[in-house]
């Protein structure tokens, strides 16, 4: 067989980006330099509910307008660290009763945060994600984890 | 009661029945099209049409004309017409550099639409000077494949559901075979290709199903982040009702009547829903009632043969579904209809080869 000598740069041109009719997620409102001065606000809040053992109002605080619109991907790794703090507050037994508190449409948030926990584990959230995880399904259904895999808008 | 025809082993791509529900033709996941007539109490084909070159894709029977249009992924449509005794088709050129995804014809036969993955809708329409069909191109805004469409019953308007997660209304006037269009709820100019309506349910979700109401004045879409949407534009009032359910997507959706709403999808059961004039959506029935299965008593010797196979003690298979369609129900097709315009039965297939006809509950 004979060496390849011509150059195979070519394989490495991403074609997808030079296509013109290319899709592109229509453009999103962000703010970016609201967005840190709002997640600062919120891990204080959450810190000061949680310290005052008012653990379910933490929760629905971390889980109000997540930063789904931000290219910042630090903005968006603190304000997950916010609510998986929260989460692993909350002792098993807890969980169920503060599940059913929750509205839809934070359930659906609280799920995304739930898979972002299993993509990203730690040594002590996997066993309360998976508790969290149960009680959620209960509550949203299967439905609630479709929405989590089809969601342009990650967390 | 339920009809249930185990028609083929794999999945039916596509159905279509023609005007007096005595035959229906189909795609079982392949090139070809079968026309099925009944024969006592069985569906048995009669015909079988072989013309595109790659899996056909969409298919529609015209009611009053009896043409049947097919469309594939080889990026043609044929529009096929029955005489002496067999089928001929006509090749319809689109004009699309990719597969075609749905034909439906118009309310008035006139016409049929093709959605396309090139982003293009095309609106067919019979040249009498050329004696062929001619396409004519709705491009802008459509920025993804087209998944499925549905047509207002004044024959001018057009559904669409496609993959950028928004479903949209458009104008498909022609001047060359038609009059005018009147006003509707929807606007008021209409040249061909004007965008009348973009809608969204705020999620992101690939649109697998969209559904005109009888009156024309309500749409309802499904998508794929398991959610059914009904806009209503009766008495000039916007609303739209958005229900993120708790279920897996639904594929496909149609209305029964003005209120009434059958989905069905993944979970392979038609559900029924509900929307009033208050512009509340709700969840009705499932239509399938969960069979209880009677397994019997089993010999002590029976249940140490099934260990020993399955790893169970069930007596019976566990891998069949308890409900009547055994995989994702993809398309739903109304019956027969009452006095009144409505749905009195519907028909659905899916990717078990299963074609079944419901009574509307």
């Amino acid at each position: 067989m004979s060496k390849n000598t011509r150059s195979a740069d070519f394989r490495k041109v991403d074609v997808d980006e030079l296509d013109e009719e290319k899709f592109i997620d229509e453009p999103e409102v962000s703010q970016d330099d609201d967005d840190t001065d709002v997640i600062s606000k919120r891990e204080s809040e959450v810190k000061s509910l949680t310290l005052g053992g008012r653990n379910l109002d933490a929760l629905k605080v971390s889980l109000t307008d997540p930063p789904v619109y931000s290219k910042d991907e630090s903005a968006k790794k603190r304000n997950f660290d916010i609510v998986l703090d929260v989460l692993t507050r909350f002792r098993q037994s807890e969980v169920e009763e503060a599940v059913k508190k929750l509205d839809s449409e934070q359930v659906d948030i609280l799920m995304k945060y739930i898979y972002r926990g299993f993509a990203e584990p730690t040594e002590n959230s996997c066993g309360i994600l998976l508790v969290w995880h149960q009680h959620a399904v209960a509550v949203g259904g299967i439905g609630s984890i479709i929405r989590v895999m089809t969601s342009r808008k990650t967390v | 009661m339920t009809e249930v025809h185990e028609i083929v082993t794999g999945p039916i791509t596509c159905h279509c029945w023609n005007g007096n529900r005595t035959k229906f033709a189909m795609s079982p996941s392949n090139t070809e099209v079968h026309i099925y007539a009944k024969k006592g109490s069985k569906w048995e084909v009669e015909h079988v049409l072989r013309e595109h070159g790659s899996r056909v894709t969409g298919m529609d029977w015209a009611k009053k004309s009896d043409n049947l249009v097919t469309c594939g992924a080889d990026r043609n449509a044929y529009v096929w017409n029955f005489k002496d005794g067999h089928w001929k088709p006509s090749l319809v050129i689109l004009r699309i550099n990719r597969a075609a995804t749905i034909v439906k014809w118009s309310p008035e036969e006139n016409k049929f639409a093709v959605g396309s993955g090139a982003r293009i809708i095309s609106i067919c329409y019979f040249d009498k000077d050329n004696d062929w069909w001619v396409s004519k191109h709705i491009k802008k805004p459509l920025r993804s494949t087209i998944s499925c469409l549905d047509w207002h019953p004044g024959n001018y308007l057009l559904a669409i559901g496609s993959s950028d997660f928004k479903c949209r209304v458009f104008s498909t006037y022609v001047k060359e075979i038609e009059e005018k269009p009147k006003e509707t709820v929807w606007g008021k100019k209409m040249p061909f290709g004007a965008l009348m309506g973009e809608f969204s349910n705020g999620g992101g979700g690939w649109v697998h199903g969209v559904s005109f109401s009888p009156s024309g004045d309500k749409l309802a879409w499904v998508g794929h982040d398991s959610s059914v949407s009904v806009l209503s534009k009766v008495g000039g009032q916007e609303n739209t009702a958005i229900i993120k359910h708790k279920f897996l997507p639904y594929l496909t959706c149609k209305f029964l009547s003005e209120n009434s709403l059958v989905t069905a999808g993944y979970d392979c059961y038609p559900v029924l829903w509900n929307h009033d004039d208050n512009n509340q959506l709700t969840f009705m029935n499932r239509l399938d009632q969960k069979e209880k299965k009677i397994t019997g008593h089993l010999s002590a010797m029976e249940k140490f043969k099934g260990l020993d196979k399955r790893a169970t003690t069930g007596g019976s298979s566990d891998t069949t579904l308890d409900t009547t369609h055994q995989n994702a129900i993809s398309q739903i097709s109304v019956f027969a209809v009452d006095g009144s315009g409505n749905a009195s039965k519907f028909c659905t297939t899916g990717v078990d080869g299963r074609l079944v006809i419901w009574d509307c509950r």
